[in-house]
């Protein structure tokens, strides 16, 4: 008689933690073919809320870091994905239906980028910051600040995807609520295993999965949160209604971008889009 | 012993103003289709015009002109071009630079002192500054491209400096405007768009539509702007990006603020006194960026109230156009109603209120320098911009107290820090949640110098390099534009 497998319970990634909904709710997550694969959970409003209590809790000493340890952390998260890549392959090729080499393709990219990303913690700062020559005699330097809380809608790319929208976010020091792409939220949740084991100090990224449309409008509106990105927003009517709430707090919106090519070689604007650039004047004199 | 001032007044001879004006649309003044309001000198009450109300289809009309002016000729033209024709605006501002510093004074009701010799050069320096940019896009790290035709909305508290942060850098990177000024203080845009006349400025690349409220909406929701470029209240900047969420124009916003100014026991104390005056008194306090929440160390708080006061009795309030004048006219009727209305909170909210000896002139808007004491962070006062020549004063003991207190606001536009300690300014002015941090100075402003706010100060920045990215398109592949 064959063994029987131990299957994993898939809860959320919430302040370094693996908690389930406070809902108790879950729902069917099916492989390509329609076949079970597992039980997600459902996140509630007061999960979303609580995620923002860890990301709010998580900032001060995430953005606090040397830049030179925010990079190395980052990296660590590709160190230790590239060590489990086979895993990841196969939730891709179960999740997506892709080819074998399609899944070691996005994993390939995946790491790649979290790389890329790693080295621009101690760079963006010399690119888009500013030495000002004002015309008296004063020192005055502009330099980028991480926003605060994102909120972020990942798109469907259960991995290339989501890595796609957080690294860029967290290496400038920003932290972060993530919905994971509701139909494929495992890989999400098993790359919080990558992240909790990796150095990121809990609550920097945070996971939900569920419903974009339940949860998404929570995030919005939510007062302590800085900055959403609506990227896995494919119903543009929900796009524009969590663009309205956003304002009342005026959060950074990035709007939706349905046809990215997450393959392609991204820009800085990932990471601009949610920086304040700060200006500091001090005379000079003697 | 008290000096006396002799009357200095600047003579409002050298400036011309018109019974009325109508709007500037297509290089032409137009009489436009909707009704009119008069402006009117705050300081003595004296209707100074009657200026036209742009309605929706004057708004249109103006949308239209820049639209044409975007396609056929200002997008094409080389950027060596277009830098010459903001150089020529520059000179022209230098040349006429009197005459429209008298007649902001007069509009406004700022001191001429300050229109001199703050407003009118920071808006000659600023377009000097971004014609320079105009042919050397390719190197600012946002590429060259336009983004059409840009709505821009102002305030009345710096009318002339603010048109200049708008048009001078959406004209250098290709853009052509509409631009409202405020309903009460449209005369020097007026009086700029005879300057672009003067300078030959093809018809069409700035359009003048002056109104209130309802043109400003007109503006901001017209489906033909690309760019929503504001500055003014958080309150209406909020429901700009509700106007503009699903579009796909691209907005900057630069709204309220309640800047702490931060004050150590160590800090020079004379400087510091004159950084306090100039961060609230400056403009009479009609500064998004002043700094109306004190927060003085408890050791030196006496001492610093001491000074305060001494140097707030010697503020001459009065004549905009007498070239002693420190503070002049609160800008409109409705300005005043507002900070008597919140200053009035204050007392019943126990703060302790004290003003400045002063002789206010019987006709006219006028707020004497008040300061408040004993104001807890709970007071209205220490949460809500008041906009107005009032400072409310509180007090800390350790620099962690001070940057809990100072960042404990929806707003996050500017910060002061006086202290003597180097090291404790860097530290300060990591930890200060907002866009400018004045160390050892305040109310410093410069064209090469980014401006704007964190949190619901708004976003974006307008000044330096920073500033042309809100005026061109992101052309990188999936970017956001």
């Amino acid at each position: 008689m064959s063994r029987i497998d131990v299957r994993k319970t898939y809860k959320l990634y919430i302040g370094g933690q693996f908690p389930r909904s406070e809902s108790g709710r879950s729902y069917v997550v099916n492989d390509a073919k329609g076949r079970l694969l597992a039980n997600a959970a459902q996140a509630s409003r007061k999960d979303a809320r609580d995620a923002v209590v860890a990301a709010r809790a998580a900032f001060g000493g995430w953005s606090g870091k040397t830049a030179y340890n925010r990079a190395q952390v980052v990296y660590r998260i590709a160190e230790v994905l590239e060590g489990r890549r086979e895993q990841f392959e196969a939730e891709l090729r179960a999740a997506e239906g892709v080819t074998p080499a399609r899944a070691r393709s996005y994993v390939d990219a995946s790491i790649d980028r979290l790389v890329w990303y790693a080295g621009w913690a101690d760079k963006i700062t010399q690119v888009v910051g500013n030495a000002n020559p004002v015309a008296g005699p004063y020192f005055n330097l502009s330099t980028p600040e991480p926003s605060g809380v994102i909120a972020v809608v990942a798109p469907r790319g259960p991995l290339l995807g989501l890595v796609s929208v957080v690294a860029p976010l967290i290496i400038t020091g920003n932290t972060v609520v993530v919905i994971a792409s509701q139909d494929n939220p495992l890989t999400a949740i098993t790359l919080g295993e990558v992240m909790a084991t990796s150095d990121l100090p809990g609550g920097v990224v945070n996971v939900l999965t569920g419903s974009q449309t339940e949860i998404a409008p929570w995030l919005a509106s939510h007062m302590d949160v800085n900055g959403i990105d609506l990227t896995g927003v494919e119903d543009a009517e929900l796009a524009t209604e969590l663009e309205v709430a956003a304002a009342d707090n005026l959060k950074r919106v990035r709007r939706p971008a349905p046809d990215t090519d997450w393959l392609a070689e991204p820009g800085l604007d990932r990471m601009t889009q949610f920086l304040e650039t700060k200006t500091v004047w001090h005379p000079i004199g003697v | 012993m008290t000096f006396e001032y002799a009357p200095a007044p600047e003579s409002r001879a050298i400036v011309d103003i018109k019974p009325s004006y109508g709007l500037f649309i297509n290089g032409e003044f137009v009489d436009g289709n909707g009704t009119s309001f008069k402006t009117v000198n705050p300081a003595t009450e004296e209707v100074l015009a009657e200026v036209a109300e742009a309605s929706d289809a004057d708004v249109d009309e103006a949308v239209k002109a820049a639209r044409r002016a975007y396609t056929r000729v200002w997008s094409r033209m080389s950027g060596a071009e277009r830098a010459k024709y903001l150089y020529r605006i520059a000179r022209i501002i230098q040349e006429r630079g009197r005459e429209l510093a008298v007649l902001e004074s007069i509009d406004n009701g700022k001191p001429i002192k300050e229109s001199r010799d703050v407003d009118v050069p920071i808006v000659a320096a600023h377009f000097f500054y971004y014609a320079g940019w105009a042919d050397k896009l390719q190197y600012s790290g946002y590429g060259s491209t336009p983004l059409g035709v840009a709505g821009q909305v102002i305030p009345w508290n710096f009318p002339l400096m603010m048109l200049a942060w708008k048009i001078a850098p959406a004209l250098a990177c290709g853009n052509t405007v509409v631009l409202k000024p405020a309903e009460t203080t449209p005369l020097t845009a007026l009086l700029f768009a005879e300057i672009c006349q003067q300078a030959d400025l093809p018809p069409g690349v700035v359009n003048i539509v002056t109104g209130a409220g309802d043109t400003g909406r007109a503006i901001v929701s017209h489906p033909d702007v690309d760019k929503v470029a504001f500055t003014g209240s958080t309150e209406v900047g909020k429901a700009i990006a509700r106007a503009v969420a699903g579009s796909d124009k691209k907005v900057t916003l630069e709204l309220g603020g309640k800047a702490a100014n931060i004050v150590f026991d160590d800090a020079p104390l004379d400087q510091a006194v004159e950084g306090i005056v100039n961060g609230i008194f400056f403009n009479q306090g009609h500064v998004c960026c002043a700094g109306s929440r004190l927060l003085v160390q408890e050791s030196v708080a006496d001492e610093v109230m001491a000074r305060l006061k001494r140097r707030m009795a010697t503020l001459r309030v009065g004549d905009p156009l007498d070239k002693n004048t420190d503070v002049g006219a609160i800008n409109s009727a409705e300005q005043l109603a507002k900070i008597r209305e919140l200053s009035e909170i204050g007392e019943s909210e126990g703060a302790e209120r004290w003003s400045a000896p002063c002789d206010l002139p019987a006709n006219g808007y006028w707020f004497a320098p008040t300061v408040f004491t004993g104001v807890s962070q709970a007071h209205r006062i220490a949460r809500e911009e008041i906009f107005g020549p009032v400072l409310s004063v509180l007090t800390f003991r350790t620099p962690s107290e001070a940057i809990e207190k100072a960042n404990n606001t929806p707003f996050g536009l500017s910060a002061g820090v006086w202290t003597d300690k180097g090291s404790r300014i860097l530290s300060m002015a990591n930890r200060l949640r907002a866009g400018v941090v004045w160390a050892n100075t305040f109310n410093k402003f410069d064209p090469t110098s980014p401006f704007g706010g964190y949190k619901e100060s708004g976003y974006g920045r307008e000044g330096g390099r920073h500033g042309l990215e809100g005026y061109l398109k992101n052309t990188e592949k999936g970017a956001d534009a």
